[in-house]
């Protein structure tokens, strides 16, 4: 691991916020390394300073002190429309619940972030776009509406939004929060996959389902880092394969007991 | 090349949602609708009042008797009368500008004749009246030169004593009386309808000045001598050279006033089109007003679709809008509903003004000056009550925007 560059490099970051009479001291000097190719989740509990961690890295807000590097720039120097060509080309944000736009085609929300790329250089937006689909297995449903997919395809659809520009990392953010544990496997198959083809992938999340498929696991509470060490992820793919299994097995029990 | 699709962003946006849309647009619709059916209504009675200046009499001038001034008092209007025959006669001896000239006594009488008999006033005038008056006949002929010499007994009758005298037949070649002299109809003027002051122009009848003052009246006072130019450009000067000649005529010496008074009918035709032009402005700045209250609906729906699409602003921050790109998006989506309303009100306009002019005969003419400003302002309607949305929209908080329910 320790050959690989680093992509995200934060020290001695601190975050504070004033609200109201009273400062609140979301991230209180904290020291974070991302190399390229790792799969990072990072977890804690409301409160715990991980979303703010997740704002900085995604470059949505500033540190109140310390240093930013994201691909050997220096995020936190950015003025706001540097930050939002930043966040066009080296961050890929997938959300919580999806967030694709209602009638709009798997296609055209895909293309989105072209729409602000600055560098023009992706020249056939609909290619790529179809691309990034393919990449996530959606190949086949590249002109429906997201009313028109499951849960899994919306939230699929929202990675290859998060894909299309190829990014430096992919940022997630509680990406399986609204789902279910067979969807929630198939989401995590992906991300492995797609980490396999050496994407970095960080995860945003409180649920200890996602944190055994990370090959890295970061926990935080009350802004400082409470743990941070590296395991050897479950594959989703088996995960997924046991779950289908067991539900296909219901569903045959509850047919057997109907015939009965 | 971004703008382009900025724009076919904004198209998609304004497609997608057709009730939000046509709500939106109905404001600029009504508004701009509005303005063009007034001001075509407006500029149809201005057309109309217009012809009817036309009407009185091409390139005419107009000398009546002046104020006389005895030891420092003004006896106002027509108070002495020194206009004579031999006025015109120089008049058409001496003038360059002027075509015809006609000196015209009135008097007020009753024609007996056909089925009963009518009050009417009878002019005494020359053979250029109807050149100067631009009047036709519908049947018959005007007096020649040798009956106005000498004073030949006949008579032209208007549209509106032909028709109360003789409402059946055609008068030409019957006889009427007139202070107990027969006189022999030998035409009927076409019809002028009303002066703008509501005067029937056609209540009238003609004869040569000599039979006038000779046998029909014992008032021999030139009341007013008609003159037209050659050409509608000339009125000016020629209204100065008439004065000279005038003056002349009247041997007034370098001190004395004029003791008559010259008018055209461009000055009766600018008060006319000044009384409709305020008119048309007055229509326009009430129709203006619902113009107004369309961009506010324009402002109002934006609002509330800047604060329901706030999560989409959020995620097109997040992916790298930058605030000039949502600033240009949604601004772009006002003016596009704001130009399409404007079109369709201009078509609205347009068949609005057409249907009250067959519906209640008044005359109505859209000009393209009206439809351009009506378009040109509903575009800036779209940029003025679209930019606040817009700028609000822009300074959102990607990171409030995206949790915001």
């Amino acid at each position: 691991m320790s050959e690989t560059p680093p992509v995200i490099l934060v020290s001695g970051v601190r975050k504070t916020y004033i609200m109201g009479k009273t400062k609140v001291h979301a991230l209180q000097g904290l020291d974070l390394t991302i190399r390229q190719g790792e799969l990072v989740a990072i977890m804690g509990h409301s409160g715990s300073g991980k979303s703010t961690l997740m704002n900085i890295i995604g470059g949505l807000d500033y540190p109140t002190e310390g240093s930013y590097f994201l691909d050997g720039i220096e995020v936190n120097k950015l003025g706001k429309n540097e930050l939002a060509d930043i966040r066009n080309q080296k961050i890929g944000f997938v959300f919580q619940g999806f967030n694709l736009l209602a009638r709009t085609s798997a296609a055209e929300n895909t293309e989105l972030p072209l729409l602000y790329d600055r560098t023009n250089r992706i020249k056939n937006h609909r290619k790529a776009a179809i691309k990034a689909l393919e990449k996530v297995g959606l190949g086949d449903r590249v002109d429906h509406f997201p009313n028109e997919l499951s849960g899994g395809q919306q939230q699929r659809v929202a990675i290859a939004r998060a894909l299309v520009t190829e990014p430096s990392i992919v940022l997630a953010d509680e990406p399986t929060g609204n789902l279910d544990s067979r969807t929630t496997a198939e989401v995590m198959q992906l991300f492995q996959e797609l980490n396999e083809q050496g994407i970095t992938i960080i995860i945003v999340t409180h649920e200890g389902d996602v944190v055994r498929y990370a090959k890295r696991v970061i926990e935080l509470r009350d802004g400082r880092i409470i743990r941070d060490e590296f395991q050897e992820p479950d594959s989703a793919a088996d995960n997924l394969a046991k779950l289908i299994a067991e539900q296909e097995g219901e569903i045959l029990e509850e047919k057997t007991a109907d015939s009965l | 090349m971004r703008t382009l699709r900025l724009i076919k962003v904004a198209g998609k946006s304004i497609v997608k949602n057709k009730m939000r849309t046509l709500l939106t647009m109905l404001g600029i619709i009504i508004g701009v609708g509005a303005v063009i059916i007034m001001v075509a209504v407006g500029e149809g009675a201005q057309s109309q009042i217009q012809e009817q200046i036309q009407n009185l009499g091409t390139n005419m001038l107009v000398i009546t008797p002046g104020a006389s001034t005895t030891g420092g008092v003004s006896q106002g209007a027509s108070s002495f009368n020194r206009l004579k025959i031999e006025d015109a006669e120089k008049i058409r001896n001496e003038s360059a500008f002027i075509a015809g000239v006609s000196p015209v006594i009135f008097t007020r009488t009753q024609i007996v004749g056909g089925n009963g008999n009518w009050r009417s006033t009878i002019h005494g005038v020359t053979t250029d009246y109807p050149l100067i008056r631009d009047w036709e006949l519908t049947s018959g002929r005007f007096f020649d030169a040798s009956e106005e010499r000498t004073g030949k007994k006949v008579i032209i009758l208007g549209a509106t004593i032909a028709e109360n005298l003789f409402p059946d037949s055609d008068p030409v070649g019957e006889r009427v009386l007139v202070r107990n002299v027969p006189l022999v109809v030998i035409g009927v003027l076409e019809r002028k309808g009303q002066t703008p002051d509501g005067n029937d122009q056609d209540d009238v009848a003609l004869a040569p000045i000599l039979t006038v003052q000779r046998r029909l009246s014992n008032w021999n006072f030139i009341r007013q001598i008609l003159a037209n130019t050659y050409s509608p450009d000339d009125i000016e000067e020629a209204q100065v050279e008439l004065r000279a000649i005038m003056r002349e005529s009247h041997g007034l010496a370098e001190w004395e006033g004029d003791d008559f008074e010259i008018r055209n009918q461009v000055q009766l035709s600018e008060a006319a089109e000044g009384t409709t032009e305020v008119m048309t402005m007055l229509l326009a700045a009430i129709a203006s007003i619902s113009l107004l209250v369309g961009g506010i609906g324009i402002m109002n729906i934006m609002l509330v679709s800047v604060t329901e699409r706030t999560r989409e602003i959020g995620i097109r921050m997040a992916i790298g809008a930058r605030g000039s790109d949502v600033l240009t998006q949604f601004l772009i989506e006002s003016i596009v509903m704001s130009i399409f309303g404007g079109a369709i009100g201009v078509a609205l306009g347009f068949g609005g003004a057409s249907l009250l002019a067959s519906l209640t005969g008044w005359n109505t003419v859209v000009n393209t000056e009206t439809v351009i400003v009506a378009i040109l302002f509903s575009a800036a309607v779209g940029i003025f009550f679209g930019f606040y949305p817009a700028k609000k929209a822009a300074s959102l908080n990607p990171i409030d925007a995206l949790r915001f329910e």
